[in-house]
């Protein structure tokens, strides 16, 4: 009689279905998996304590870095997490901007994840859809913040600056001729504002070409419906938030339960699965794309309409104009004051969560009463869902283990922080 | 403070008395002490109890209290010294004391009510031990699994009855605790190709820490409550 045994099989941590830097030991009994034991930490840079020694509104730029498909989302709750202890408030128009690009963003990462998790379970073409819009959205973020990724944009108190009359505009060159260029440029000769709304029109149909690509197609179902089964009561006894919680059925959603800026004056519906299988996650987030356009249409009548400051005057936390420090000390020394020393914040601890594309996710900050946080701990959602990986493969083919980490939208910026 | 979190907290004083402490907050949030003999106990009340039904574990964080509130730049007596220019950098201490200030190391537990729509914080101070220890929370939320690994990993508190207990942000082999507060920003190695050896090697850091923005404390009358209750009222 032969001797059985199980092989243990290192998946990673340079895989291309691994969406990043994931080492995966697999034990396995001939193509089923036994037992899955994730090695993360290999992008870890201590960004925690990189905040620790940095006055606050320096480290608004490791937060993009941390989910850098998310960018602006992250800024949004390390600056929330500042101005609860601060005890401040954006002004009403800075609200609306920045759930205008949570949103968008949200969409750029949903877009990301449906490519990426089509590419590595056979669906090509959804790569080359999915970035055709991401590159819109991509100018939008340029317009407003001079960036394509990393925006630091939010800042506590408000946003950077308003909004742009002009979007940034293709030039002609050797690869792109000018009637191509004219063409592109058509959409862009009005303000960053008209060019969204045109987007968040166009977009719902765009969703309809992923669907009619993926939704009944039969491989797609295949590889999907009835893999990585969650249970609602274990969804939440695990720590998920997010769509992965959505598509075991719980109907959660910080934007409507807890809702932060300006979320309880917007309408919008909460998608949510009934088996918890990777088809239903998938449902639920290709519907939440289609939220989220009508959210940033909502934002953007709204914005049109309603001009205003969209930083705080309080120049003991945000900087002073250009303008008034060229013949006000008081400016002045306010812009020096902040840009060296920062500003101190009252002691205490706060904690601030925004529905984050992914899930949950969160900021705690300690501080001492001091111009850096005393200690910053990042909550990020893919961390608890990804450390249940090996309850989700277990008696699963090989192959499923990609549906999974697909179905989980893995980010090692923010996994390992 | 909301409505909400004022019934949990009358029910939580009701539930558990004497055994868990209500520390105030700035910004309305809900925050208690545990002593870690009683911390398994409450969070399985918590956990199961009609009324509570605190459901989800959402983090996990551990807090190194070493230098809470010390400042690199003092500016009190600036008026008749003038500011100091530099900081003043202290000896990395080693580990080898036998025993911790029992106010060191902490453990903050953020749980979440999805039925109830609540939020709650824990904290747990892991005591004079050296290792810190304090129980786990893996049989109560699964999802302490790997955030106490982390805490395990990143300042060396140990999770007594965690099933897995190993390090999970940090190299292979590492050696330390790199977010407690004595540890230094720089790291106490690097790594280079050797091309005598043939491979990569570890060797002391040869940067030199510096501190571009001092660490400063100042008193602003704006937080101060007193005032703000006056602003308040006039």
């Amino acid at each position: 009689m032969a001797e059985i045994q199980n092989f243990t099989m290192n998946f990673g941590p340079q895989h291309p279905a691994a969406h990043g830097v994931l080492r995966l030991v697999l034990e396995m009994d001939g193509e089923v998996i036994c037992k899955a034991d994730p090695h993360v930490g290999l992008l870890h840079r201590g960004t925690e304590k990189l905040a620790e020694s940095k006055p606050y509104n320096q480290s608004i730029g490791y937060m993009d870095r941390l989910d850098y498909v998310s960018m602006m989302c992250n800024e949004h709750g390390y600056v929330l997490a500042i101005e609860k202890l601060l005890g401040i408030k954006a002004p009403e128009r800075a609200q609306y901007i920045r759930v205008m690009f949570d949103e968008m963003t949200r969409i750029l990462n949903h877009l990301m994840w449906l490519g990426a998790h089509g590419l590595d379970i056979g669906a090509m073409t959804m790569f080359l859809y999915c970035f055709r819009e991401r590159e819109d959205l991509m100018d939008c973020y340029e317009a407003v913040s001079g960036t394509r990724m990393h925006a630091t944009y939010y800042r506590p108190g408000g946003v950077y600056r308003d909004l742009p009359e002009t979007m940034p505009k293709y030039q002609a060159s050797q690869w792109r001729s000018q009637k191509e260029v004219d063409r592109l440029n058509t959409i862009r000769d009005g303000s960053l504002l008209d060019f969204i709304d045109a987007f968040c029109d166009k977009f719902p149909g765009c969703v309809d070409q992923y669907e009619t690509l993926l939704t009944d197609n039969r491989i797609w179902k295949q590889r999907t419906v009835n893999i990585g089964v969650v249970s609602p009561e274990r969804a939440l006894n695990l720590g998920f938030t997010g769509p992965m919680l959505r598509g075991s059925g719980v109907e959660w959603d910080l934007r409507k339960k807890q809702p932060y800026e300006i979320y309880d004056r917007i309408d919008f519906d909460i998608p949510v699965g009934v088996n918890g299988d990777c088809y239903d996650r998938y449902l639920v987030r290709v519907e939440e794309m289609r939220q989220s356009a009508r959210i940033m249409k909502q934002c953007v009548a709204w914005l049109r309409e309603n001009p205003g400051p969209v930083m705080l005057d309080d120049h003991k936390i945000t900087a002073p104009k250009r303008v008034e420090m060229k013949d006000d000390m008081e400016s002045l020394i306010h812009h020096f004051k902040l840009f060296t020393e920062g500003y101190c914040v009252p002691e205490g601890e706060s904690y601030a969560a925004i529905e984050h594309p992914k899930g949950e996710f969160g900021v705690y900050i300690v501080s001492d009463g001091a111009n850096k946080p005393y200690r910053v701990k990042i909550r990020a959602p893919g961390f608890a869902h990804l450390a249940a990986m090996s309850e989700m493969v277990e008696g699963h083919m090989l192959a499923d283990v990609v549906a999974v980490i697909g179905t989980q939208d893995i980010v090692f910026g923010e996994i390992d922080r | 403070m909301t409505i909400a979190n004022e019934t949990l907290a009358a029910r939580i004083d009701a539930r558990f008395g004497e055994r868990v402490m209500r520390v105030s907050s700035i910004c309305g949030e809900l925050t208690y002490e545990v002593a870690k003999a009683d911390l398994v106990e409450v969070a399985n009340a918590l956990r199961d109890d009609d009324e509570l039904q605190i459901d989800q574990l959402i983090d996990v964080c551990g807090v190194d209290y070493l230098t809470y509130g010390d400042v690199e730049w003092k500016t009190e007596s600036a008026t008749e010294s003038g500011f100091s220019r530099g900081v003043e950098r202290k000896p990395v201490i080693l580990d080898e004391s036998d025993t911790f200030d029992a106010r060191r190391f902490a453990v903050v537990y953020h749980l979440m009510s999805v039925k109830n729509n609540v939020r709650l914080r824990l904290r747990v101070y892991a005591g004079a031990s050296n290792p810190p220890i304090v129980p786990s929370l893996v049989p109560v939320w699964s999802s302490a699994d790997w955030f106490e690994r982390e805490a395990f990993d990143l300042f060396g508190i140990l999770f007594e009855g965690h099933p897995d207990l190993r390090r999970i942000m940090t190299d292979y082999g590492f050696i330390g605790h790199p977010f407690r507060k004595d540890f230094p920003l720089s790291g106490n190695v690097e790594v280079k190709y050797d091309a005598d050896k043939g491979r990569v090697v570890y060797q002391p850091v040869s940067i030199e820490e510096r501190t571009l923005v001092p660490r400063v404390i100042r008193d602003d009358n704006r937080y101060s409550a007193d005032l703000k209750d006056k602003a308040d009222n006039g």
